[in-house]
């Protein structure tokens, strides 16, 4: 069965949509990442959806479910690259996913997510070790 | 139709060809300034020929196969003569007149048997009545396609999309708002934001003379969507009576972006940017 590969960079995790998200496909990939986010204690999740062109209610549901499940375990969610299309579906559907951040590309995206989760911890572990 | 009567109009062709040229150029409405006489000859020989062919294969049925080389011919000539600003009437004429061209030929060489004279115009008419219908629904067709471009291209042309600075893109949108106004103007939008990869986006709309629920929810969607795929929009341009309609049909704007004009709103996604802009000293003489 075909599965969404997960990138751990640094604090962040990468998902990169290469294909077009059957709900079988969506639904795994949902429990993948919430499991890779609690295992690898990730405080963001990156999810590029910038080659998939179409879209429904199932999958814009999918992406604000993640934002939410993320955000209960204190890791920010941005989806970018999302087509025009993509987004005019969406907001005809009604769904204008208000919990999801989003950015152009990756590397704006990338941007906000630091400036989304402030200092990174391992600084304050730094500071922590010196008081010690 | 009767096989002696065909091979007649066969052997008659160049004198109807000629006769018709000039039930043609008799008629006072003939436009000689859109077209020559020589194109005339040729779109007449063009089409009488097929006619005759399709008569020789024994059909008047608009529906027979055999006819349709005379219904493309006749569908071209009617959409070019629409573009070229023909009118329905001189359009229709053109077959017309060779109605009359072959009753009159029809109406010398049978004029001693009334009985098939009669039954041969009758059929002829039909026929030629039927193409003169085809002729007309081509044209109106011809002129509905051009009405539909000119319409595209006033939409495509009313809301253009400008880059004012790096990152930042404005559309100043002029005139009525409808649904498929706004279609056109958040594709031009996203499509623009994609290409140039604008985080800001100002909708000016400070030329639109009205807004109704309809346009603001139109408007609320645009904002969504430039959100969805990552970019900021600020509205720009409310005029007074605007802001009075908006809050009194209850619309919620407050979690937009909103400012009094251009300017401002292009301060505001300076500072969104972190772009500061100053007024310097002059460094050159002018």
């Amino acid at each position: 069965m075909d599965r969404i590969p997960i990138l751990k960079m640094g604090e962040f995790l990468l998902v990169t949509i290469q294909v077009d998200l059957y709900d079988r496909l969506a639904l795994t990939l949902e429990s993948d990442l919430m499991n890779m986010v609690s295992r690898t204690e990730a405080r963001g999740v990156l999810i590029d959806i910038s080659a998939v062109s179409i879209v429904d209610s199932f999958m814009g549901r999918i992406l604000g479910n993640i934002a939410s499940m993320s955000k209960i375990m204190d890791a920010e969610t941005v989806v970018v690259g999302m087509q025009p299309a993509v987004a005019i579906t969406l907001v005809e559907l009604g769904l204008t996913l208000s919990g999801v951040h989003t950015a152009l590309d990756v590397e704006m995206g990338m941007e906000l997510l630091r400036k989304k989760i402030g200092p990174t911890p391992t600084d304050e572990e730094d500071l922590y070790d010196d008081i010690i | 139709m009767q096989s002696s009567t065909i091979s007649f109009l066969k052997k008659k062709k160049k004198q109807i060809l000629e006769a018709w040229m000039n039930n043609q150029l008799a008629d006072a409405t003939l436009r000689e300034d859109l077209i020559s006489n020589d194109d005339l000859q040729t779109q007449s020989e063009d089409l009488l020929n097929a006619l005759l062919k399709a008569l020789n294969m024994g059909t008047t049925d608009l529906e027979a196969e055999s006819l349709q080389p005379v219904i493309d011919i006749l569908s071209d000539l009617s959409i070019t003569r629409a573009r070229q600003g023909f009118t329905p009437r001189e359009t229709s004429l053109f077959v017309f007149s060779l109605k009359k061209t072959f009753n009159q030929i029809l109406q010398q060489e049978l004029k001693d048997n009334f009985q098939l004279l009669y039954q041969e115009t009758i059929e002829i008419s039909n026929m030629l009545d039927s193409l003169s219908i085809v002729t007309t629904e081509t044209f109106i067709k011809g002129r509905e396609e051009v009405i539909l471009r000119q319409t595209d291209e006033i939409s495509e042309i009313s809301t253009p999309v400008i880059r004012v600075w790096e990152g930042i893109l404005a559309l100043p949108i002029i005139g009525t708002l409808d649904s498929a106004r706004t279609q056109v103007v958040m594709e031009n939008l996203l499509e623009k934001i994609v290409e140039t990869g604008s985080r800001i986006a100002i909708l000016d709309i400070s030329g639109v003379p009205a807004v109704d629920s309809l346009v603001a929810q139109h408007l609320i969607k645009t904002v969504s969507a430039t959100r969805l795929m990552g970019a900021e929009c600020i509205i720009s341009g409310i005029r007074a009576e605007i802001a009075q309609t908006i809050v009194h049909l209850g619309i919620d704007l407050s979690n937009i972006h909103t400012k009094a004009s251009l300017a401002s709103a292009l301060k505001l996604a300076y500072s969104m940017l972190n772009i500061e802009v100053r007024r310097g000293e002059k460094k050159f003489q002018g």
